[in-house]
Formats: C-alpha cells, sequence, structure tokens
C-alpha cells in the first residue's frame, strides 16, 4: 500500500531558493539600539526623566527591529525577534531596581566610607566623625553565632531527609521546614525574645539573642539547599560504596557529602547573605549601643542593619552626619552581600564535582 | 534443527574449560541459591530460583529484559534490599552460609561478594588511586601507605589498567574513557578481595575492543573469584563464561524464572528447553 505524496509545503517568508531567506544586516541589532542610546542621552540632557527616556528609546528601538524584521525577514522571524526583545526587555526591567539601589546606595555611602568609619565606634560621638566599627564587629559575630547554629542543625536534617527518612516523619519534617521557610522575620526575633524572657526576665538584651532569631531563618535554607544538593549526588555512588562493603554511614560522610560539598557550602553562603541584613529580629533581641561589645552572653550588641535603622530614624542635629552614617553603613552591608555570594560562585567553580 | 547448529557454530572454536573443582578444596559449589523468590512489595519478580554456582568459573545470566537477571544477581549480595519495599524468601549460601540469616550483616556479605554495575560510576571525587583504594580506606582499615600501594598496584594490574594508568595515578578517575572507567571499577571492586564478583552489563557501555579487554580479563579473574555476569551478548556468553543460566518470564507475563542452567558448552550447543534453544539462536529477545 502506497499513499501519495504530499506537495511540498512553500515555507513563508522564503525567497527565490528554498534554503535563502531575506536577513537583515548583520550588525542591525546593535546598530539601532546604538542609535537608541544615543537617542535617550540626548533626551535626558534635554531634560527628559532618566528611567523615561531609557525607556521609551528601548520600546522604539524594539518596535522598529520588529517592523523592519517583517518587511525583510518575514513574519515568523519577525516574531522570533519580537519575543527575544520582550524576554530580554523585561530581565533588564528587573535589573533596573538593582542598578539604581546599588547607585543610590555607594552614591550616599561613599561620602562616610572611610577609615575613620570601620575603625571607630560611636562612643562618646556626637556630631560628625565616629564610625560603624562596633556595629561590623556586631554584625559579624551574631551572623558567626546563627551559623554556627544553623549549620550543623539544617545539614543533618538534611541528610535525615535524604538519606534516612521515610513515610510520616519524613513527610513531617519537609513540611514544617517549608512552613519555617515563611515565617516573618519580626515573628523569629520575638519568639527569641519571648524564649530569653522566660529565662532571663523581660528587657533582656544579648547577642546571641539575635543569632537565635537568625538562625530560625537560617535553618529552613540551609535544609532546602542542602537537600537539593544531596539528591542530585548519583545513587549510583551510594550502590558502588555499598556494594564494597561500606557502611550507610561511612557512605555518607566519605562518598556523598565530598561529592555534595560545593554546592552546599555555596547554600551556606546564600543562606549567610540572606539573613546578614535582617533588621527586625535583631531591633527586638540585641538593641543598639554606642559602644563596643564582643561579648554575644552580655547585654546589647550593635550591628549594622539596626545601626542604619537607628541613625536615619532619630538623627541628632545637624542631621547630615548621621543620614551618612547610615548610607555608609548599608553600603557596608551591601558589599559584604555581595562578597559573599562571590565566594560562594568561586567556590562552586574551583571544587565544584561535576556530575554527570 | 537449524537454530541448534547455529548455536553450536557461536559455541565452536570456545576453549569451554571445564573448572576444576580442586582450586577451591574439591568444593563444587560456592554459592548456592535455593528456592529464591524476590518480591518489589506487591511484584513478584523472580519465582523459585534454584541454582548452585560454581567456584573459579564464570557463569553468565542471559534472557530477554525484564526478565528479573538484575533483582536476582542483586539478590545474591544483598543490594538489592537497599530499595524500599524489596525482599527476599528462600535460601542464599555462600560456602555454606545463609547471607539473610538473621544474624549476618549485610555489610560484610558485600565485602565478600563484590559488584560491578552496567554504566561505570567512579567516585568523582576521588583521584585513580582513591578510586581503588576506596573500598580499603573507606572501610576505615589502618594499613601502611607502602601496603596500599600495593594493593592499588595489584589490583589495577588485575583489572588490567596499570600499564595505562600508571603515569596519573593522582588524576581524576572520572577522567578515563569509558571503558577504562569500567575496568577502574573492576579494580575497585577486586581491591577488597571478595570471593565472588557479580557483574551487571559490565560491557554494555562500552566499544568492542574495550569489551574483548573485560572478556580477557573474565579469564583471567576467574583464577582467583567466582564470576556471575549478566549479559544481552549472546557471544560474550559462549565466548566468555563456563555455565549459562538462561531466565524468562512464562506466557502470562512475571515473574521471571530459571528455565535452564547447565554449562555454557551446553545452552548453546544442545540446549534441552525449546524456549532457551529459541533464544540462543536469537528467534526471540
Ligand atoms: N525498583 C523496582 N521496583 C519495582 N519493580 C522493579 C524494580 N526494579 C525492577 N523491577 C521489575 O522487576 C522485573 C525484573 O527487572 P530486572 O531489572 O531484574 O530485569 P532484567 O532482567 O535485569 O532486565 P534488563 O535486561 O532490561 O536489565 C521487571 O518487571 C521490572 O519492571
Ligand atoms: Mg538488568
Amino acid at each position: 500500500m502506497s499513499t501519495a505524496q504530499p506537495p511540498v509545503p512553500v515555507l513563508p517568508g522564503t525567497t527565490g531558493s528554498e534554503l535563502t531567506a531575506g536577513k537583515l544586516p548583520q550588525r542591525a541589532v546593535p546598530a539601532v539600539y546604538g542609535v537608541a542610546a544615543l537617542a535617550a542621552v540626548g533626551l535626558a540632557l534635554a531634560g527628559m526623566n532618566r528611567a523615561l527616556a531609557i525607556v521609551l528609546a528601548a520600546a522604539v528601538a524594539g518596535v522598529f527591529l520588529v517592523g523592519w524584521a517583517w518587511l525583510v525577514e518575514g513574519r515568523r522571524r519577525a516574531i522570533d525577534r519580537l519575543v527575544t526583545i520582550s524576554v530580554t526587555s523585561a530581565f533588564f526591567a528587573a535589573l533596573a531596581p538593582l542598578v539604581s539601589l546599588v547607585e543610590t546606595v555607594a552614591v550616599k555611602g561613599s561620602a562616610r566610607f572611610d577609615a575613620e568609619f570601620f575603625t571607630s565606634s560611636m562612643r562618646n560621638v556626637v556630631g560628625e566623625g565616629g564610625g560603624a566599627y562596633h556595629a561590623i564587629l556586631g554584625t559579624l559575630i551574631i551572623t558567626g553565632l546563627a551559623t554556627l547554629m544553623s549549620v550543623p542543625i539544617g545539614v543533618l536534617t538534611a541528610i535525615y531527609l535524604v538519606e534516612y527518612g521515610r513515610g510520616r516523619l519524613k513527610t513531617a519534617i519537609t513540611f514544617f521546614v517549608d512552613l519555617m521557610t515563611g515565617i516573618p522575620s519580626i515573628v523569629a526575633g520575638l519568639f527569641a525574645f519571648a524564649v530569653f524572657a522566660i529565662f532571663f526576665g523581660p528587657g533582656i538584651r544579648m547577642g546571641i539573642m539575635g543569632a537565635v532569631a537568625l538562625s530560625i531563618l537560617m535553618i529552613p535554607i540551609v535544609v532546602r539547599s542542602t537537600e537539593e544538593m544531596l539528591k542530585i549526588v548519583p545513587n549510583s555512588l551510594r550502590e558502588a560504596s555499598y556494594a564494597l562493603g561500606v557502611s550507610k554511614w561511612r557512605t555518607i560522610v566519605k562518598v556523598v557529602l565530598p561529592t555534595a560539598l560545593a554546592g552546599m557550602i555555596t547554600g551556606i553562603v546564600v543562606a549567610i547573605a540572606r539573613v546578614i541584613g535582617e533588621t527586625a529580629p535583631l531591633l527586638v533581641t540585641v538593641g543598639a549601643i554606642t559602644s563596643v561589645n564582643g561579648d554575644p552572653f552580655n547585654g546589647r550588641m550593635s550591628n549594622l542593619p539596626v545601626f542604619s535603622y537607628d541613625s536615619y530614624r532619630s538623627p541628632g542635629v545637624p542631621p547630615e552626619p548621621y543620614l551618612q552614617r547610615a548610607w555608609a553603613a548599608a553600603l557596608a552591608l551591601i558589599i559584604i552581600v555581595l562578597a559573599l555570594n562571590l565566594v560562594a560562585r568561586l567556590v562552586y567553580r574551583r571544587y565544584g564535582t561535576h556530575l554527570r | 534443527m537449524p537454530e541448534t547448529e547455529l548455536g553450536q557454530q557461536i559455541a565452536t572454536g570456545t576453549a569451554v574449560a571445564t573448572p576444576d573443582p580442586s582450586s577451591r578444596g574439591g568444593r563444587t559449589t560456592h554459592l548456592r541459591v535455593k528456592g529464591l523468590n524476590v518480591h518489589y512489595g506487591d511484584f513478584h519478580a523472580v519465582a523459585d530460583i534454584n541454582m548452585d554456582i560454581a567456584p573459579n568459573a564464570v557463569t553468565a545470566l542471559i534472557g530477554s529484559s525484564g526478565c528479573g537477571k538484575s533483582t536476582f544477581l542483586r539478590s545474591l549480595n544483598r543490594m538489592h534490599e537497599l530499595i524500599p519495599g524489596a525482599r527476599t524468601e528462600g535460601l542464599v549460601e555462600l560456602d555454606g552460609q545463609d547471607i539473610y540469616a538473621p544474624d549476618v550483616d549485610p555489610v560484610l556479605v558485600r565485602r565478600k561478594i563484590g559488584m560491578v554495575f552496567q554504566s561505570p560510576n567512579p567516585f568523582p571525587t576521588m583521584s585513580i588511586y582513591d578510586n581503588v583504594a576506596a573500598g580499603i580506606k573507606l572501610n576505615g582499615s589502618r594499613i601502611s601507605r607502602s601496603e596500599l600501594d600495593g594493593v592499588v598496584e595489584w589490583a589495577l594490574k588485575g583489572a588490567s589498567l596499570w600499564d595505562e594508568v600508571k603515569d596519573r595515578l593522582k588524576g581524576p578517575g572520572a577522567g578515563l574513557s569509558g571503558g577504562q572507567q569500567q575496568r577502574l571499577c573492576i579494580a575497585r571492586a577486586i581491591a577488597v578481595q571478595p570471593e565472588v564478583i557479580l557483574m551487571d552489563e559490565p560491557a554494555s557501555a562500552l566499544d568492542p575492543i574495550a569489551t574483548q579487554a573485560i572478556e580477557d580479563l573474565l579469564l583471567e579473574l576467574k583464577k582467583d573469584y567466582t564470576i556471575v555476569i549478566v549479559t544481552h551478548n549472546m557471544q560474550q556468553a559462549a565466548r566468555a563464561s563456563d555455565y549459562t543460566a538462561f531466565f524468562n518470564v512464562g506466557p502470562d507475563g512475571p515473574p521471571g524464572r530459571l528455565i535452564e542452567f547447565d554449562t555454557t558448552q551446553k545452552i548453546f550447543g544442545a540446549p534441552s528447553n525449546e524456549q532457551t534453544a529459541a533464544y540462543v539462536t536469537g528467534r526471540f529477545g
């Protein structure tokens, strides 16, 4: 039985020979956007709002490119370009707030981003001068302690979920970890405050309380990221180890964890970056002071987010030095977070196991 | 019967050595399987297997896909109980000791009965050296560096890989070719000096030359080990094995059963079962 061959469909947008089609000049896209960029600069100089100028120029360039492509290349490739341009524009639109934020913080924070800022505290400082040494120290201590508490708990929980967990208990733990992910940070802070108030009476403020609050926020992130990393370790490696007569816990410690290690470290660093800027829980648990306190078990402790918040909320007279210090503290925080992210990426690049 | 002639052709030219029982103190059985049934939850995968596996010989398991060869193989060193819901009934004895007895530690069973998997799975975080030494190091035994060096060299030589890797022992195990990786996995398995080595289609991902190398290796390894190998390659079974077991599922589906078990010569030359004859001559499967 043979069926008649259907006619060869004529593809829209093809010209002459079946395999060639009209095409925009090679540098059409960069050229059009180059012109648009110049136009945007021109509009901005002429007094138009900067953001509006950029959006307008980009929109006109996009419409022009799609129209041009429609005429020269045909419908299919024009739609192709439309989608490409939309997706790319959406990405830049999402990026805009970030760029704007970093720019604002960098500009306003640089006024007091000097040596004194990093070497002196606010003890006996009124008005100009002073710094955030005490706040930076406090942030490092509190976040460090939070990490020390969260990593063992989080990693062990993840190991349980992936390597041992079965049935109801596993489902329950997964559910509660999900629930913890959604805890508002102020609630974590109030919880830590309430727990310590039971033992030390109301009004207690200690660095460790802040660390506990932060670790409540950190643990679910660590569990989740570690769980993902352990899951992608191929089962064949576990089997290979068992087949050598290696026990389960040795297999986990010597085969599974090393294979997942780089990814786990990345996840932990991201979790640190996520909580290091938390303000609300620290506000209620560790408070703020002007002098250096390196003891997390004794009294109030300053830290960068609360320092920034406090300086901004209740500046002295004149307010400028206070506002400048607030911005400088914000800049320091952003730089710490960026540095942590960079470290995470480097660790992954350098030590990441490339699993097939 | 033309089929049988074809079978004989395949078997011809193969010196199927009859294993010498004296090499294991006169014993003719190393692993004894009696009335073995394997289930995955409610699914009955393998039924009523009886089989005496000879020492210092290569026993090939053949049969169409899904008939339970891997399941059976994995039940021989209790690897299969790592799958949730999997369980066995029946007897598997290693030198007369039931490996499923309640006081038997599966970890110790696997030290005596090693396994090589279908796709090579070297540990990606470890060097070639550490991969081979893994079984010893991970078990936490404290042997001296020079002793360990000796074992690694011996195992790599045993897996005919030494000459290819002796200058890059510190290099990553995952940096080898697929065939080399598989021989690395064999070296890793023999480094812990098991008595039995189970292999599940060890050459299925390899080219003919690497396959040949593995087959040559089998002839070497059986001097010291008892080998059970699953293969879909009839020529390989005919060339490299001493005994062949043919598995098949019944007409109404699983469980899979052992249809015929005999010397390889017999299975490929003059099988007594009609299904076996059909399978080894390529009429189905
Ligand atoms: N983890 C599992 N859970 C449930 N059923 C399984 C599992 N593994 C295998 N089975 C079933 O058990 C039967 C035997 O499978 P097995 O893998 O042993 O076959 P096989 O003979 O090795 O096949 P192949 O030649 O394709 O490797 C099949 O029907 C399969 O679907
Ligand atoms: Mg199989």
